[in-house]
């Protein structure tokens, strides 16, 4: 069954920004010109005597919501999420990471799902870079209702925040808005033969391939583990105990991002068979996010195959 | 008001005596700003309350070239955020006087620097958030020449001239130096007031060492309006010892400890 698709997991986040901006006075935002893109404009438009475009100068736009932050506001930064990771990195560490300001990143066109713009444009490597902030708590949000509930959580949370957004149209995982909590997964799907951890674009592939493996008699549990860090180490140990064989699946590169998270986890606690679905060691190209998935390795069909290899 | 003249022999003192003490850190990168802090913590520059280091409407103090770290630890302390005495613990194990300043850990550090060019972005981010609250406190970064060299100084100084960024004030510590030689050979800045001013910033450029040239340009900052506002302080590198001023570019090393003697005889004679 193919999920119906809703609006991006931006389109999410700046809603939800917007909303939140009328609730509380103390949130601010500054983008590095961006703001069409990264669906901060509704602030702009909202409240430009609290937003403030910083220019194409991703190190002074992390550095002025750093100065923000420290006098009392809760910054929201927003960038494309390779352009605030890469470029501004050491600004985020000694500005945020450091002194442990509540400040929130937002980071769009995460993933190689960023589609035509082609590889320079997509973020494979941020969660990595993000978890290993120290302190930071790093959110990889799957549907727009999510975003929504997700962004709300990030703005109530005290401390720095990192949270992923992607650029296309996002399939449905939720109807209405799920409770969250960060650091706390939700599981989409009942199974007991085999887990799937995914977050981002991949819990919509994870659920197709949950469907296809059902029709052989497989029973898949498949977890929304929208909180990489701190991440949830209870729900990961009782998938291990439960359905022994794991499969991470995640739209970023294979070293640092959930798949190690949940590696960790899985060691320590219950130790079992696991599978990793992701984007490898190797940029994307342009082309449609379908296509990009099939090349990459990280469609349905390949988590199914993945899934397959464990049973 | 105090004798500025005294409290600067006090704060070299502090600088030169903690770092021999540590065996480590920059005393000659304290050194060359000392009048500039001196005239800002005790010459009715700053707002500030040693008690409550966190009064919203206090003006902001950025030390940006967080390595001259000895210099801030020396004038919170005879502001009164903590004992004098805990000075001689910089960089020690469990002191919060680390190596370079952790506002985590240190009541009054309002930026945790020693990452060179970082401390102007935050600054704007101080004044952005007065203007909004309609408070007036003010904000002084603090830059070293050889950190100008970092991009995104430029970034911020274009950003605050474009937003006229009136309670900002930069203060340059023109002191010709950077570790490994002379700036204007390795990265020259030159003609570095006409660049600033070329952002939209009013600059002014003045004796670094001469309290009246520095309170004098403090004064002026306040009274403009509309544009950010930036000082180039002329310095010497390790200013008030004789031996260090001598060498030019004695660099992240503090003076030995059968130096010191010396070194603080030419403090209390004021060079």
């Amino acid at each position: 069954m193919t999920r119906p698709l809703g609006p991006a997991t931006r389109d999410g986040f700046g809603d939800a920004l917007v909303d939140l901006g009328a609730l509380n006075s103390t949130i601010v935002v500054v983008d590095g010109d961006v703001a069409e893109s990264t669906r901060t404009k509704k602030f702009f438009d909202k409240f430009p005597e609290r937003a403030w475009n910083t220019g194409i100068a991703e190190s002074n736009l992390v550095g002025i919501g750093a100065g923000l932050a420290a006098s009392g506001k809760i910054p929201v930064i927003a960038s494309f999420a390779c352009f605030l990771m890469c470029n501004a990195y050491d600004q985020i560490r000694m500005g945020i990471a450091f002194p442990g300001l509540n400040a929130k990143l937002v980071g769009s066109h995460g993933g190689i799902s960023a589609g035509e713009d082609g590889p320079s444009q997509m973020a494979v490597e941020d969660v990595a870079l993000a978890c290993a902030l120290g302190g930071f708590t790093v959110i990889v949000p799957a549907d727009a209702a999510s975003t929504r509930a997700l962004t709300r959580a990030m703005i109530e949370h005290s401390g720095p925040v990192y949270m992923r957004t992607g650029r296309p149209e996002a399939p449905v995982i939720y109807d209405e808005e799920p409770v969250v909590e960060l650091g706390k997964s939700i599981t989409v799907r009942k199974g007991t033969d085999l887990t799937i951890i995914a977050n981002g674009l991949m819990v919509a592939e994870s659920l197709t391939a949950a469907e296809e493996l059902e029709k052989d008699g497989v029973s898949v549990r498949v977890i929304d583990m929208h909180t990489v860090k701190p991440i949830d180490e209870e729900a990961i140990a009782q998938a291990a105990r439960d359905t022994g064989g794991i499969v991470v699946a995640e739209e970023h590169f294979a070293h640092g991002g959930l798949g190690a998270a949940v590696a960790m986890i899985v060691a320590q606690s219950a130790p079992t068979k696991m599978a990793f679905v992701n984007v490898g060691d190797n940029y994307s190209t342009s082309g449609l996010p379908a296509q990009l998935f099939k090349a990459a390795g990280i469609s349905a069909a390949d988590v199914s195959k993945a899934a397959r290899s464990l049973l | 008001m105090p004798d500025l003249i005294e409290i600067a022999k006090r704060i070299r003192t502090h600088i030169v005596e903690a770092t021999t003490e540590a065996a480590s850190g920059h005393p000659s990168s304290s050194l060359s700003a000392v009048e500039i802090g001196v005239v800002l913590f005790f010459g009715d520059v700053l707002s500030y309350n040693a008690s409550e280091p966190k009064w919203e409407d206090r003006d902001r103090f950025i030390l940006s070239k967080g390595h001259a770290s000895p210099l801030l630890y020396a004038l919170l302390a005879e502001a009164g955020y903590f004992a004098v005495s805990e000075l001689m613990t910089l960089r020690k194990f469990g002191s919060p006087l680390e190596g370079h300043p952790n506002m985590r850990r240190l009541p009054g550090v309002e930026a945790s620097t020693g990452s060179l060019g970082q401390g102007l972005s935050a600054g704007i981010g101080h004044a952005l958030a007065a203007r909004i609250d309609f408070k007036d406190f003010r904000v002084y970064v603090l830059v070293g020449d050889g950190e100008m060299q970092e991009g995104q100084v430029w970034e911020a100084m274009m950003f605050a001239g474009r937003h006229q960024i009136d309670n900002l004030t930069l203060i340059v510590d023109r002191n010709q130096y950077q570790q490994t030689g002379a700036v204007d050979e390795i990265l020259g800045l030159d003609p570095l007031a006409e660049k600033i001013a070329s952002f939209g910033w009013e600059v002014t450029e003045i004796d670094g060492h001469s309290i009246d040239d520095v309170s004098t340009a403090f004064d002026w900052a306040r009274g403009l309006q509309k544009k950010p506002q930036a000082i180039i302080a002329n310095t010497l590198k390790g200013k008030g010892v004789s031996f260090l001023e001598k060498e030019g570019n004695f660099h992240g090393k503090p003076i030995p400890k059968d130096k010191l003697p010396q070194a603080l005889a030419d403090i209390e004679r004021g060079l």
